[in-house]
């Protein structure tokens, strides 16, 4: 990346002007920056899943199986039989073009196979020429083209220059939602094993060790040590943070960027203060030590292949109810999928906040609650003594990350959360947040370095908004509630709007929590001044 | 000649009938197996926070509250906006503007009520004695009284929405680009049907009478035969059997589809209420004992516990 970072001004310039050539005979070039790595050999053989080979995307022979077409159409035919919602989306959609606007990798590109109609299209003209009547009587005039490999290589080039968010299928009339069409996009490319590195490969390390980043039970274990060492540096207090013990109240899940990754340390940090301060009963398990699940951007099965450890971990561990940390697809899935797939959760129990009492009736299948949920209903309660003055150095706006604002309607609890630990908190344009909220343009495994120059494309609309209000209010920090986020969203913010951090809503919180016991603070989270004096206020 | 017509109509019919059952059916057969709304509001969660129940319902009658929006009003297209571009050599980060952009969905609107009221009208021609709501709405529909006969509201504002909707895909390069011939196909049968229609009312005035005598015949399954039927009304009819017999084929049915939509339909309840996959099936999964004994040495190396009690662990599925 470091290399070659296209210049700001050069990106910024985007050419809206279609092709003079149709969409259909315009083969797309894999140039540099553009796309990511295809996944190696071995961690397709740890998964087991189909043609393991080492191969890149821009060789011009992909190695595919010899029957890959009839593997293709044959799970085209069965996935049509199994979603309610790609056989209708594959037939209902009138080509408005409402959608087209409302992806940030069209507004970012102006590539018009990155609007969301020409997105799913590259999978309708395939189903009309072998699943409708008419595609396979009039062809072409009928919107319907063969599948070749130029077609196969144009759907790996797209449906991995899609982050899943969902923004468009809130302004479709149809509620045709892009994210489903891209997931069984990927499930057909996968079939023939065209998947990307920085998908398989964390799904692959999740699998064995049990989280993205590949870390032993015995790593995880020193994190979570440093991180109490940490605290106790901070605040004077010695925190005990439990592993595998059996017959807590609570298991905490939390994505592994918040124990490896920075700034999502210093959420994992605020997690372990409220927890502390509330006094709740919880324990990690080494095992279930991702919440994250990449399955969910290569396919239906791999999803769930990696989310069944959360409930056996549970089950195993005897605990009553489970607590899930800041991450957004992590929160799709368990919102979403979880339950369906790998419940009923029956050996839990409905949740109930040790703290006040509240039982969470919102969660009463699935047995899993939001740690912003949880923390609002703390501070709603006043159970959190806070003193905001603390993050007086911040002066904060929310960036709604895709999947916990569109796939579940969490909203208000972190809002209610930051206006209680913030005394500078300025929402972006409200075009721009909550339902309508744009996306980091990097997320759905999209955030290789490789890939830089398309994640600068899709992530500079939210990049714009934030630039925004910045000039209105001197926003200096961006608070989300996703490791993806936070992993993406300082490289992309740096890019165009540099000195704008990131931070996660609990680091937030962990700033502001005074806590039983503690010595006067003079730094926070980070390890920076506090009060007018220092850091950056 | 009439007894052509007799037949292509009712064959027409019964193909649109039996297609929009037949798609209908189709997607109907293919499951549902997961909860996938999407969720354009506050969740229904903590007590304090007011849940927005029909932006992201978590009961069945915010579920039927979101679908009459979308389906009578068209809530989502409402939303539109329109991204101002950024004009050569602006800043390169510059405010991102989306304009309020309701064209859209007015022309949409007008489009699709018209076309209602339109078909409710001709109920006149099919029905005796005309149903009350049926004369007042036509009543209503050339409540301006101008010209004779009355000029309905309807047959201009489906005329000028057909053309809205056909303009700006000829305009708009990227709308222009992605539009298939069958888009065109769509709106140019609408606008033979609608075309003649409004020649058969207001240029060659058709004789109503006989036109009811023939209607009136056809809906009773005792077609009579229509003496006279001319060249416009040769053209209407074939235009609305066209039409019929095309609809269910093509994308203008997502008119049935659109009460399917999963992501509109389903209520953001799904941690609440467990959503069942009927073809929910076991996967490999990677068990705990299969990692506790990968990892025995390191376990016991850091002090973790090594759990060795037998676990029903990998039940799931």
């Amino acid at each position: 990346m470091a290399q070659q970072k296209p210049d700001p001004a050069q990106l910024a310039a985007v050419d809206f002007t279609p092709p003079r050539r149709g969409w259909r005979d315009l083969p797309v070039q894999f140039r540099k920056g553009t796309y990511n790595y295809a996944t190696p050999r071995r961690h397709v053989e740890a998964l087991g899943l189909p043609n393991p080979r080492d191969w890149q995307p821009h060789d011009a022979d992909w190695n595919l199986p010899s029957d890959w077409k009839r593997i293709i159409l044959d799970g085209m035919k069965e996935r049509l039989e199994r979603y309610r919602s790609f056989r209708l989306f594959m037939d209902i959609c009138v080509r408005c073009g409402a959608c087209a606007d409302k992806c940030h990798f069209y507004l970012g590109s102006g590539d018009p196979r990155n609007t969301p109609v020409l997105r799913a299209e590259l999978l309708r003209s395939v189903y009309r020429r072998y699943f409708t009547a008419a595609g396979r009587m009039f062809g072409p005039l009928a919107g319907a083209r063969d599948l070749t490999e130029d077609v196969l290589k144009e759907w790996f080039y797209y449906f991995y220059q899609c982050t899943e968010c969902r923004r468009c299928s809130v302004f479709c009339p149809y509620g045709i939602d892009t994210a489903e069409i891209t997931m069984i996009g990927r499930e057909l490319l996968s079939l023939v094993g065209c998947t990307i590195q920085w998908v398989v490969e964390p799904a692959a390390n999740c699998y064995r060790t049990g989280n993205h980043l590949g870390i032993q039970p015995h790593g995880f274990k020193d994190s979570l040590e440093f991180a109490a060492d940490e605290l106790e540096e901070l605040t004077g207090i010695r925190i005990d943070i439990p592993i595998d013990r059996k017959g807590a109240e609570v298991l905490l899940v939390v994505p592994s960027a918040d124990y490896f990754g920075t700034p999502h340390y210093y959420t994992l940090l605020g997690y372990l203060m409220v927890l502390h301060e509330a006094c709740v009963d919880y324990t990690f398990s080494a095992f279930a030590s991702e919440g994250g699940n990449f399955g969910l951007f290569a396919s239906h099965e791999l999803m769930k292949r990696l989310n069944g450890k959360i409930y056996s971990e549970a089950r195993r561990l005897g605990v009553k109810w489970i607590l899930g940390g800041e991450c957004g697809h992590m929160w799709r899935v368990i919102h979403q999928y979880m339950d369906t797939m790998n419940g009923p959760a029956d050996f839990l129990e409905v949740p109930v906040s040790p703290v006040t009492g509240t039982r969470f009736d919102h969660a009463a299948s699935t047995k899993m609650v939001h740690v912003c949920e949880f923390t609002a209903d703390l501070i709603a309660h006043g159970k959190l003594s806070l003193d905001r003055s603390r993050n007086d150095h911040w002066n904060v706006t929310f960036h709604d990350s895709c999947n916990p604002a569109r796939a579940m309607g969490l909203y208000e609890e972190p809002r209610l959360i930051l206006r209680s630990v913030l005394n500078h908190f300025h929402e972006m344009a409200e075009d721009t947040i909550r339902e309508r909220t744009l996306c980091c343009g990097s997320g759905a495994g999209l955030g290789t370095d490789e890939n830089f120059e398309m994640r600068m494309r899709g992530g500079r609309p939210r990049a714009m908004a934030v630039h925004d209000v910045r000039t209105r209010h001197g926003t200096n920090c961006v608070a989300c509630i996703c490791a993806i986020d936070k992993a993406t969203l300082p490289p992309l913010l740096e890019y165009w709007v540099p000195g704008v951090d990131v931070a996660g809503v609990h680091e937030l919180v962990g700033n502001a929590l005074v806590m039983t016991g503690e010595r006067p603070r003079t730094t926070d989270l980070r390890g920076e001044p506090l009060g007018e004096g220092g850091g950056r206020a | 000649m009439s007894l052509a017509f007799t037949f292509a109509l009712y064959a027409s019919a019964a193909v649109f009938i039996c297609g929009i059952a037949w798609r209908v059916w189709g997607w109907a057969r293919s499951p549902e197996p997961f909860r996938i709304p999407t969720t354009s509001g506050q969740q229904r969660s903590l007590a304090g926070i007011a849940p927005s129940r029909v932006e992201s319902p978590s009961t069945g009658f915010g579920v039927v509250g979101r679908m009459c929006l979308e389906v009578f009003l068209f809530r989502s297209l409402f939303r539109n906006t329109a991204f101002v571009r950024g004009t050569a050599g602006s800043e390169v980060c510059p405010r991102p503007v989306f304009l309020e952009r309701k064209a859209l969905w007015l022309g949409a609107m007008a489009l699709h009520w018209s076309l209602l009221v339109i078909v409710a009208r001709h109920l006149r021609l099919f029905v005796d004695p005309v149903p009350r709501a049926v004369a007042a709405l036509a009543a209503f529909d050339g409540f301006f009284e101008v010209g004779t006969p009355t000029w309905y509201a309807t047959d201009a504002i489906v005329a000028v929405a057909l053309g809205y909707l056909l303009a700006r895909r000829l305009r708009d390069p990227l709308l222009r680009y992605l539009t298939l011939p069958a888009d065109y196909m769509a709106l140019a049968a609408l606008m033979a049907v609608a075309g003649t229609g409004i020649v058969l009312r207001y240029v060659v005035r058709v004789d109503l009478v006989t036109v009811r005598a023939y209607a009136l015949g056809l809906a009773a399954f005792a077609p009579v035969p229509l003496p006279g039927i001319g060249l416009w009304l040769a053209l209407h009819l074939a235009a609305v059997s066209y039409l019929l017999a095309v609809l269910p084929f093509t994308k203008m049915v997502h008119a049935a589809g659109v009460w399917l939509s999963p992501t509109r339909n389903q209520a953001n309840n799904s941690r609440r209420r467990r959503h069942v996959n009927p073809w929910n099936a076991p996967v490999a999964v990677h068990s705990y004992e299969a990692w506790r004994d990968q990892f025995r040495d390191k376990l016991l190396a850091a002090g973790l516990p090594v759990d060795e009690t037998p676990h029903d662990g990998h039940s799931q599925g």
